[in-house]
This record gives structure tokens, sequence and C-alpha cells, in this order.
């Protein structure tokens, strides 16, 4: 029961953190390739799109060679810890929450900004107010880039090893059980993580649609 | 009287197109300038311009004796406010919409709330001071961005078009109350429209714009009776 409890917490640690750090990247690139008005625009836009289906064990291989000991990161001593996995799901989650906050925000009227600058304000209080007005489209994202990361295995498994009491999350646990012929733990840990997903996703849910309604 | 803005010989290119031309034009202070011409001629672009909202290719404005290119783009979009052809509001309440432009300020709450009280009293939407502004009606919503404008208490307002989507009995009462209070305010407004008839009622002196060029400054008598080229005549014609 104290090993389900720690691969439970331990996939919503890894996949909170990765979701935070590609918020953190995704929320501003978004809005740089939104707003910004460059050569090569639709070119990054098309890499992010493309990025937004990308396997997660061909981001798992790349992840490892570059983790891998012999790698150019190896002597950081990465490969086989949760911190792998995180940086393996954060190129998993990043594109996706890079790309629907660049669609969130094109979506908005585009004089809204013009219009944000003629009342007095500043670029950063302009983009705050976007974000503001496009909060629920963003919460979507939001919404999209935790379930790209809390349901994938491959790259969890190839960087991460899944290596009991250190790395081992439920969809790595789910793998292993199944190909042991332990169906029954295999969809105990499978109804455990789909409960898990339901109630944060429910959660999400309630506050984008509360505020739809106000 | 002083003039509050001078342009001189100002290029606008948009999209590699020169999209505006005007080799000299002056607004007083106090004055309300009203600028007609047909669609797409150019007259939103200089209201852009004169917000600094587009970089002229050439030419400059000069905003009470310095050029805009000397002034910080902040401080002077803080002197001004826009009103734009569609209401714009944000999805909030139609009193934190009023207050927006003083919020970007850093406006002590004390003398918001003054002002943005003011203000919806003289435009009438007090009563609807807590609706959300997706409730709203046209007529109601241009109002709110009307009071959003005015509770700035610019030194330069800029209007384009902001009743052309309204229905008639509303678009003429809105024009009564902007007209009521630019007199007595004494504001210096731009107002854009490519109504004649609304454009004399606000102003004595009215700038044609047609083709991206700037053709007349005079009176509607003065641009009826003489107008400068066949582009002006042919505009005027055109005209309902």
């Amino acid at each position: 029961m104290t090993e389900i409890f720690n691969i439970t917490l331990l996939s919503l640690q890894v996949s909170a953190v990765a979701t935070i750090i590609s918020l953190t990247i995704g929320l501003p690139f978004g809005t740089w390739l939104a707003l910004g008005n460059f050569r090569g625009r639709s070119f990054i836009l098309s890499i992010i799109n493309t990025g937004m289906a990308l396997p997660p064990v061909v981001v798992g291989l790349v992840v490892a060679i570059m983790l891998w000991r012999s790698g150019p990161l190896g002597n950081l001593r990465l490969i086989y810890t949760p911190v792998a996995i995180i940086i393996a799901q954060t190129v998993i989650a990043a594109p996706v929450v890079t790309g629907l906050t660049a669609a969130a925000l094109e979506a908005l009227d585009p004089r809204l900004q013009q219009q944000l600058l003629g009342l007095g304000a500043s670029r950063p209080q302009m983009i705050w107010y976007l974000w503001r007005e496009a909060r629920l489209p963003l919460l979507a994202a939001l919404m999209a880039g935790f379930g790209s990361v809390i349901s994938e295995v491959g790259a969890s498994m190839m960087v991460g090893g899944n290596i009991r009491g250190q790395t081992r999350v439920l969809t790595t646990a789910i793998v292993l059980e199944t190909s042991k012929g332990e169906f029954g733990q295999a969809l105990a840990l499978s109804a455990l993580l789909l409960v898990l997903t339901y109630l944060i996703n429910l959660a999400l849910t309630w506050i984008q649609q509360k505020g739809a309604r106000r | 009287m002083a003039n509050l803005i001078e342009i001189n010989n100002l290029q606008i290119i948009r999209n590699n197109h020169i999209t505006l031309e005007i080799p000299s034009l002056s607004i007083q202070r106090g004055e309300t300038l009203t600028v007609v011409g047909p669609n797409g001629a150019g007259k939103t672009t200089l209201l852009l311009a004169l917000a600094y909202l587009l970089k002229p290719a050439r030419g400059e404005i000069i905003y009470d004796g310095m050029s805009l290119l000397q002034m910080d783009e902040l401080e002077y979009r803080r002197k001004i406010s826009f009103v734009f052809q569609a209401p714009l509001l944000m999805d909030m309440t139609v009193e934190q919409n009023v207050a927006l432009g003083l919020k970007f300020r850093n406006t002590p709450q004390e003398d918001a709330d003054g002002r943005v009280g003011k203000w919806m009293k003289q435009l009438g939407i007090e009563s609807l001071s807590k609706r959300r502004a997706g409730q709203l009606s046209g007529g109601e919503a241009q109002r709110v961005s009307l009071a959003r404008a005015f509770v700035l208490e610019p030194e330069l307002l800029l209007l384009d078009e902001p009743f052309a989507a309204l229905d008639p009995p509303t678009h003429a009462k809105l024009l009564d109350d902007l007209s009521d209070i630019l007199k007595q305010d004494h504001k210096t407004a731009v107002f854009v429209t490519h109504n004649l008839k609304e454009a004399a009622k606000l102003s004595h002196r009215i700038a044609v714009i047609v083709g991206g060029m700037l053709r007349q400054v005079g009176t509607v008598r003065q641009i009826k009776t003489y107008p400068a080229d066949d582009a002006v005549e042919a505009f005027l014609q055109e005209l309902p």
C-alpha cells in the first residue's frame, strides 16, 4: 500500500513540476509568437505545432542520449532519476502549452492590443490583460499540458528506468505489472491513474466554467 | 489658440504600401477636428499614427511643441485616449472597464472611484455599473467605451467612427451627448467618420482624406462649394 502511495505521489510530483516548467516556458514563448510580427514566425509556429504531436518514445530516446553517462550531459548523472523524467515530460508538454497559448491569443480581436495601448497600458500590462481575456483557453492549454505528461509512459520508462522506490511512476508500474501477467494489479493502478487524472481535470474544468459563467 | 498637434510631411507605410500622406495639418488645443473620407481612405491610419501605434516612415508629428520621436512612448500615450469603432470591452464589469485606464496609471483608488462615478453618470450608465460587458447592448457598450476614454481626462481624444455600428436613434442620441461633452469640456479631439452631417455637428473644421492623401481642410460649406480636387468631388457625390 505504501509503495502504491509513493508511486502515485511521485507521478503527481513529476507531472506537476513538468507542467509548471512547461507553463513557465510556454506562456511567454506562445505569447511572443502570437503577438510578434517577425520573419520566420510561421516556420517557428509550424515547428511548435509539430512538437505538440511529439511521440514520447522519441523524446525519451533523445533525452536518454543527452543524459546517458557517455552523453553530452552525462556528467550531471541525471539518467534514471526523477529529474530525468521531469526533463523528458517538459519536452513533451512545453510545445503543447506554447502552441495552445499562441492559438488562444491569436483568437482574440487583434485590435484589443491597440485598444489597451491606446488606454495607456504599458507592454507588460497589455500582455497581462490579454492573458486575462484568454484565461479560459489558457486553462485548457494547462489541462492539455498536464494530460500529455501524466499519461505518457515511453519517455518515463526510457529516462527513468522504472526503478522501484526511485523512478517508478503509475504508467511505468502499469507496464511492468502487465508484462508480469499481473492484470489485476495493472487494472487497479490504471483505475487509480484515471481517477487522479479525472479529479485534477474536474478541478480545472470547474475553475474554467466558473470563469465562463461570470 | 496654440496648436496641440502639428503634422509635417507625414508618410505612413503599412504592408509595403503607402497608406497615408499628410503634407501639413495642425490641430488647435480645445478643437474638435473631424476627419472624413471613404472606406479605406486612411482615416484610421491617421488616428493610429496620432496615438503613436503606427510609426511614420517619413515626417513627424509634433505634440505640444515636441516631436513624438523625442517623447517617451508610454508617457505620450498616457496623455491621450482612443475609442475604436467596436467597443472592445474587456470581460469584466462596466465599472471595471471604465476604470481600466486609471488602473494602468496607478491612479489612487479614491480619485479613481470619483472619476469613474462622474463619467458613468455623465454617459448614463451608472445603473449598469455591476453588469458584465457581455450583457450590454451595442449602444450601452459604446457608452462604456466612451466613459472609459473620458474618465482619463486626456489631453487628446481620438475617436474612430464610434457610433457607426449603432442603430439610427442610438446613434443620434450618442452623437448629441458626445457633442455636448466635447463643447462643455473644451476637449481636443479628432473624430473620424464618413458622414458629413455628423462631421458638421461635431466640429467647425473638417479634414478630407481620399486615397491615403489629405486633400482638403475647411468648413463643410467650403468643402462642398470648392472641393479641392476631383477625388474630393467624387467622394462628396457618393455621399447620401
